[in-house]
């Protein structure tokens, strides 16, 4: 079957990031297809580089990071929520004059419609959230 | 792509307090263009997002109320709220906006485009959907 998810709250303050990092493992494990991963709302945030959690804990960017390598997942930071909350690559620091990039290996930002042709391209959208 | 799919955007939440009823209402615009079947549900607080004179001057949050009523020129015209989540509140269809959209089927006549709906009548529209997305 071919999947996509959508996660839209950041990393540790809920639980939906942990549940669909466990979710896409266990489908991709189980020879399913992951068509896209869209991050929405604060689920931008966990595209971001520069976070720093302890040691002792999970660390649930460089996971996401770690599953695109892998398996070649396309992680997609949409870019009008990221451009609220300060979620920035290469080009959209140029475009807005910041000064620096925070975006996370594996991911990329672009536009909401990566997520409506997920829902159209995929068997299932799953939807993880609060 | 060719394939046209029933996508549903559900709104559970009121529209300010939090930016799921705004980021939530950017992805049916954007939606609107890919000539998908769509349609929206306002659940619970969602029903607070139609209510009629809205004033959010004193929270320094943006009214985008205002934006509901350009759906009709996307085509997205069947805005289906629950009347239960209605009447918990206290609220009546007469509380809510007047929301239109132009049938070019029947000589561009203007039509309601909030449809309330039972409880159990929804749940049956959610079951016929291809995609639900949930803000």
């Amino acid at each position: 079957m071919i999947f996509s998810i959508m996660v839209n709250e950041g990393p540790y303050t809920h639980q939906a990031s942990d549940t669909a990092y466990h979710f896409a493992a266990a489908a991709l494990a189980a020879g399913h297809e992951i068509y896209r991963v869209f991050f929405y709302h604060d689920g931008v945030n966990n595209g971001t580089r520069l976070t720093t959690p302890p040691q002792d804990d999970r660390n649930i960017v460089h996971r996401w990071s770690e599953l695109a390598e892998k398996h070649g997942l396309d992680l997609v930071v949409c870019v009008a929520a990221a451009q609220r909350r300060g979620i920035v690559d290469d080009d959209e620091a140029k475009r807005n004059s910041k000064d620096a990039d925070n975006i996370a290996p594996g991911f990329r930002i672009s536009g909401l419609g990566q997520l409506i042709e997920a829902g159209i391209k995929s068997d299932r959208l799953m939807e993880f959230g609060d | 792509m060719s394939e046209i799919k029933k996508f549903m955007y559900i709104n559970r939440r009121a529209p300010y307090g939090s930016i799921y009823a705004l980021e939530g209402l950017e992805v049916v615009l954007i939606g609107a263009a890919f000539d998908q079947d769509c349609c929206m549900a306002f659940v619970g607080d969602g029903v607070f997002q139609l209510v009629r004179g809205q004033d959010s001057t004193q929270t320094g949050m943006k009214n985008f109320s205002p934006a509901y009523k350009a759906l009709g020129d996307y085509d997205v015209n069947r805005l289906y709220v629950e009347r239960e989540s209605l009447a918990e509140r206290g609220l009546s269809e007469d509380d809510l906006m007047e929301l239109t959209w132009e049938d070019e089927d029947d000589d561009w006549a203007e039509k309601p485009s909030i449809r309330v709906v039972s409880r159990e009548e929804l749940a049956r529209l959610m079951e016929e959907q291809d995609v639900l997305l949930n803000f």
